[in-house]
Formats: structure tokens, sequence, C-alpha cells
């Protein structure tokens, strides 16, 4: 009789830290103890918790464990499960008070945390179908299918105020009913799960922990505009989600949860999927749509929008995977209850991916409205190694940054917009006193500038342009004019590119020049880079008065551009510096400064 | 599957498998005291016993975990039930028998069995 569970994060975080080879572990374990037949070995999707992966959580009592290594698994088999002992060494801190380990819901990462569509991340196998079966899955299917009308569903979609999670936030419900109000005949539902801002990665966890809410979602999508065609259009970069997806859609298709005659209602839904090559621009929904149909994934004009005229030139549903995340929950517990959750415009949730100089490292799902000083100082632990906040960029590439100033705001679509931000789809970046935001909208306009498919001479040549007016900049060539070219030449961009990859590339430079001007003056002007970052605008030199002659950093100095005797002050070779700082890490009385 | 009917028949056979990750503060909570003592009294017939009874009586909102020393060696196998509002029941001397006992008349029935409490052996 099974009677513990031990879970094991496997979605690609946890994965990349080693968490297949702790599952095993704990499974050898387990045998060696005599447990087989009362403890099951769980491999789940992600805990949202990534900075301290590989994790594991003990069932039924909720233990978290942190950073577990192959070697743990013997300790907490023989400790935890065998005599009920948890392993307080191994628990994550955060639930450790004195001797006892208290829940993970209340732990400063979880508190705070509202999850719909991550609610079974991390709870259920996703190569299971029954796991899912048992929490709910398919019913909302099963109730579409056998209470409801089509336009009945669209106007519970209508009423939740689910607006998409990909970037924009267009109204989901307002968008199926444009594409069931076009004739009957072939339509198609797709998925874009393409996730390419860099440091997003809610749709993969979705796709990697709970795929059959996208199979589910999609097909409830389906009955409401009448297609009978599902695509998924996910990037061939995410080996497990996709490998989870397709064992999923195999084992909905064997249930009959996919294909003809859908639990005997006589509603046909079948779906398959298709691997982008990684390109940003395909995650522009006309550029997605061309590449599935085998075409070079390049952008076209708006209108015809996809739900008049989309895949293969039919009628066609998009939505991004986190959106269709939110539709089986919406179904099965009512409209009123997601609208109960949020801001007054923007309704439910909304999963955050939290990187850069924050302590917990991972993927949170907040309700819209938060504030980001929530999400950074209660959820994400705070900054490390005790630096000060200086800004976080929401939306990636095409997103913009808010200010220390603004950490208060509630976080939703039209605040973010309003502060020259935007949602996109929630990568947030947290950076500190170290980051140089010229140096970041250098970093951002980079890829984008790489990224542009070429299609359009605004996006194509203005980024460009764009990138090389920031990199002069941050070489400390750049004048005061630049600053004006460089504010012009982005509303330029915005207003005349062809698709959104280049209407919104300019959106970090924007934000960064409107919030922290007086960082790219100094650049201009002093030449100096205040938060030392740019190497062309940095120097070292050695006080004097404060060497001790120790020749420690001579030694370290890769170019050997330090010279000096034994007790005697050093000197810096200005011209052979190649700032890479290593000198002011070694010396112990601080006698080198950069600055 | 052919119809809902089936879909939700399967639902109510895998929700048994997880109810094991559904503990809440809600739940009530049943523990073996399960270190060295406990096992060599003969915790673990114990423990299994319950696991099974409360799955076979499709009990919901009850948890069977373990938990270390108790503290009262002489009394073991010793089970401590924590429901939410209500004051801790401690078994004692348990036998597999006992713990069926237990799941049937206390964790569904609702009456404690003073018979088998640390009150009625001390």
């Amino acid at each position: 009789m099974i009677r513990s569970h031990v879970l094991v994060c496997a979605g690609t975080g946890c994965t990349s830290s080693g968490s297949e080879k702790v599952a095993a572990a704990f499974e050898a374990e387990i045998n060696k103890a005599g447990l087989a037949d009362e403890v099951r070995v769980v491999k789940t999707g992600c805990f949202g918790l990534c900075a301290v992966g590989p994790i594991a959580v003990v069932y039924p009592d909720g233990t978290l464990y942190a950073n577990v290594t192959q070697e743990d698994c013997a300790e907490i088999v023989s400790e935890h499960l065998l005599k009920g002992r948890p392993v307080t060494r191994l628990v994550y801190d955060e639930t450790v008070q004195g001797d006892t380990v208290t829940s993970l819901e209340e732990t400063g990462f979880y508190k705070k945390q509202v999850r719909i569509a991550l609610a079974n991340c991390g709870i259920i196998d996703p190569e299971d179908i029954s796991e899912y079966i048992a929490m709910d899955g398919y019913q909302a299917l099963g109730k579409v299918l056998t209470e409801m009308t089509p336009g009945e569903v669209i106007d519970v979609i209508k009423a939740s105020g689910l607006r998409g999670r990909g970037g924009a936030g267009f109204p989901t419900g307002l968008k199926w009913s444009f594409a069931a109000a076009q004739p009957p005949g072939k339509k198609y539902v797709a998925c874009n799960a393409d996730e390419g801002d860099p440091g997003a990665f809610m749709d993969r966890s979705v796709l990697e922990g709970d795929p059959h809410v996208l199979i589910e979602a999609m097909a409830i999508a389906g009955y409401a505009i009448g297609a009978d065609q599902g695509v998924v259009y996910v990037r061939a970069e995410y080996p497990i989600a996709v490998k989870r997806l397709q064992i999923a859609v195999d084992q909905a298709r064997e249930q009959g949860l996919l294909g003809d005659n859908i639990l005997g209602t006589g509603f046909s839904f079948d779906m398959e999927l298709r691997l982008g090559a990684g390109a940003f621009v395909c995650g522009e929904e006309t550029a997605l749509l061309t590449s599935i149909e085998g075409n070079r994934g390049e952008p076209r004009p708006r209108p015809p929008f996809p739900a008049v005229k989309g895949l293969f030139g039919k009628p066609t549903v998009l939505n991004n995977v986190e959106t269709y995340a939110n539709i089986p929950p919406i179904i099965l517990k009512g409209a009123e209850w997601f609208s109960s959750i949020g801001t007054e415009k923007s309704k439910g949730t909304k999963v955050f991916a939290l990187g850069g100089k924050v302590n917990n490292v991972g993927l949170v799902e907040v309700p819209m409205g938060i504030t980001l000083r929530e999400i950074v100082e209660e959820i994400g632990g705070g900054i490390p190694n005790g630096k000060k906040f200086k800004a976080a960029q929401t939306g990636g590439p095409s997103g913009g940054c808010i200010p220390s100033s603004l950490m208060d705001i509630k976080i939703d679509y039209d605040n973010l917009m309003e502060i020259g931000s935007m949602m996109g789809s929630g990568g947030l970046i947290v950076m500190d006193e170290d980051n140089c935001m010229v140096d970041m909208s250098r970093f951002f306009l980079e890829f984008t500038e790489e990224e542009s498919c070429g299609k359009c001479t605004p996006c194509r040549i203005g980024t460009k342009r764009l990138f090389e007016i920031l990199t002069k900049i941050t070489e400390g060539k750049g004048t005061m004019e630049d600053l004006d070219k460089m504010e012009a030449l982005c509303y330029y961009i915005k207003d005349n590119s062809l698709c959104g990859l280049g209407q919104t590339a300019p959106n970090p430079v924007l934000s960064m020049y409107r919030y922290f001007k007086d960082e790219y003056i100094a650049h201009v002007r002093d030449k100096k880079c205040p938060s030392g970052v740019c190497k062309d605008l940095l120097s070292f030199t050695i006080i004097a008065e404060k060497c001790i002659g120790c020749t420690l950093c001579k030694r370290v100095c890769p170019v050997g551009c330090i010279s000096g005797n034994v007790k005697e002050a050093h000197v810096i070779d200005q011209d052979k510096c190649i700032k890479c700082g290593a000198c002011v890490e070694k010396c112990k009385p601080k006698a080198i400064i950069k600055a | 599957m052919k119809s809902l009917d089936e879909l939700k028949a399967l639902r109510d056979k895998a929700k048994a498998n997880m109810t094991i990750r559904e503990g809440t503060s809600e739940s009530t909570r049943v523990v073996v005291g399960m270190a060295t003592c406990g096992i060599a009294a003969g915790a673990r017939p114990i423990l299994s016993t319950l696991v099974r009874e409360v799955a076979d009586e499709k009990l919901e909102g009850v948890v069977v975990g373990q938990t270390g020393c108790i503290g009262i060696c002489m009394y073991e196998p010793v089970v401590e039930v924590f429901a939410p509002g209500k004051p801790k029941v401690t078994y004692v001397k348990m036998t597999p028998e006992k713990a069926v006992d237990v799941v049937r008349r206390h964790l569904k029935g609702g009456q404690v069995i003073a018979e088998y409490t640390i009150g009625a052996e001390a």
C-alpha cells in the first residue's frame, strides 16, 4: 500500500542541475530499504523555486528538500521515509523554524502566490494522464460538450475578463468571437508555444509540468469556434516540453479525449505539434502561422487578422500557452470566480519568470495588481549581497523598465503601458546598482537587431543604426546630438515597422532613457559609466599611499600590465590594461580604485 | 472512453492515488511514531494498516504520516490524531486490529476510543 510520494522536479531547470540522477537514486535507495511497496517516486513539472534545484518534496508531510544531491538520497530515505524524521539539514531553509518544519505555503516565496495556470505544476506526473484526470482534468471539456453551446462558452470567457498572456493583452473571449463569427468551414485553433523572450520560461513550464491542460483548452476553443484541428507551434529548443506534450497528445488520443466523437458527443478534435527553429520573430502571430505553413517565418500586415484569415487562409484562433492554461479553470469555476481576482481591467493572475539580481530566481504566479515591491522583496527574497534595487525590466526586449520610484504601482496591463513598459510574456529581470542602463538597453537592442527578420526597412536598418548609436555611447564616443537622434529614431522605428518585433524593439531604450537620462548624459558628457560596467569608460588606478606592495595584483593580472617591486607602490599601465577587474578583487588594502 | 460518466468514474478512481499530496491545514493528521523504538515495537504494520483502511473507507481530508520519537517509549507503538480545532488524541500500545478500529470508529465515526488512549493506560 503506497503511503508516501516523493516528488522530484523534472522541469528543465532542475534537470540541468541533475534531478534525473536524484530521482534514480531515490528509487534505488527506496528499493534497498524495502519500501518499494510503500513509497512512490513521481517526476513532476516545475515547482518554481529553480534557484535551489534539484527539488524534491516528500508527501504527505509536504517537506521540501532543496539542492538535493544523489548522495543525500540515502539519508532522506533512511531518516525521513523509514523513521519519519525530516532531514532538517537539507530542508529548504525558509520552511525550517527551530526544530519544526512548516508548510511550503507559509514561505515568503509561496505565500503571496495564487496558482491557476501553474496549479498542477509540481503536483502531478505530467506523463500520466490519470493524474491530470484526478485533478478534474478534462471535466471542463466534458462540461462544455454536454452542457454549453459554443456561444455560451465564448460568453463565459468574455465575462471572465481573461486577456492574452503572450504580450499585448487582447481580450481572449473577443478574439474567439471573431473566429466564431466567420462562416462555417475549416477553422483552426493554434497555440503559440514559441516562447522567445530571453529569460521567460512559463510556457515551457506549463508544457513540461501540465501538458494536458493545453490539450483540453484547445479542444474547448475548437468547440467554441467550430474548429476540428489544433496546431501547437513549439520551439525545438524545448526538448523536454516537446516530448511530454507528444506523450500527452498520444495518451489523450488513446483515451478518446482527442479524435472523433469525443465523449460520445459527436464533437471531433485532433491536434499536432509543429517545431519551430527558434527565430524570435516567429512568436509574432502572422510570422508564426506563415512558418507553420512551411514558409520562411516572416510577418505580414494586419488586417486581415488571423481570426478572419489565418492558417492556410482559414479563420484561426491563436493564443499562447499560459492563456490556454487559464481556460479549463474558468469553465469549471466560473467567470465570476476568475474576475474576482486581479484589478479592474486585468483579471486573474500572471506568471512571471523572476531572474537577474534577485535571491529566489524562479517562476511565480501572482494576482494582477500586486506591486513590484512585493514580487522582488517578499517573493523574490530581495537583492543578493545587500545591493540596492535599481530597476526591473518587464516584457523582455519588447518591454521597458520599472525604476525603484515606481516600485509600488500595481502591476497590470494598463499601468505598465502607462509607465512605458509592458506585461509582455512575463519575463521579469531585476537589476541592481551594478547594472548600467545604457549597457542594458544596448544588450536588448543587440538581441532585437539580430532577430529582426529583415522584411521591413524601419526594423532591419533602424535597429542596426540604433544599436550603433548605443555602442558609440557605451564606448564614450557619443555626443549630445546622438541622444536626440537616438530618441527620434526610436519613435521612427516604433511608428513604421511592420510587426510587433520592430514596433516594440525601441521600448527598452525609450524607457531606460526616460528614467535614467542622467546615466546616458554621464556617458556622453562626462565620459563616465556611473555603474562601472562600460569598459571603455573605466580606468583602474593604484593609490600609492595605500599600496603595501604585496605583489598580489601583479601576479593575478592576465596581461602583465602592473609593475612594481615588493613593498613598493605598484603602477598600472593604462595602455595595456584590459579592465578585467581581477586586481581589484585580490587587493587586500583596497588600494585599487575603479572609476 | 465514450462518455462523461466514464471520465468521472476514472477521475474518482484516480483521485484516491492523489490524496497523499493533498494535505492542507484543514485535514486531520494521523501520525505514527516511527523512531527506532516505535519500529521495534511494531509501528510499521500499524502504519500500513492505517494507510490501507483510510483508502478503503474512502476518507477525505485524512492524512496518514509518520513522526519521530514521541518520547513515551514504554507505550509504543503510538498513534496520534490531530483534527483541526480539536484536542490531540494519543493512542498507545497499538496493534493492527486497534488501528482498524481507530479508522472506523474515530476517523470515520467521530468517536474517540477512550480505552485505547494514553489516559486509559496511565
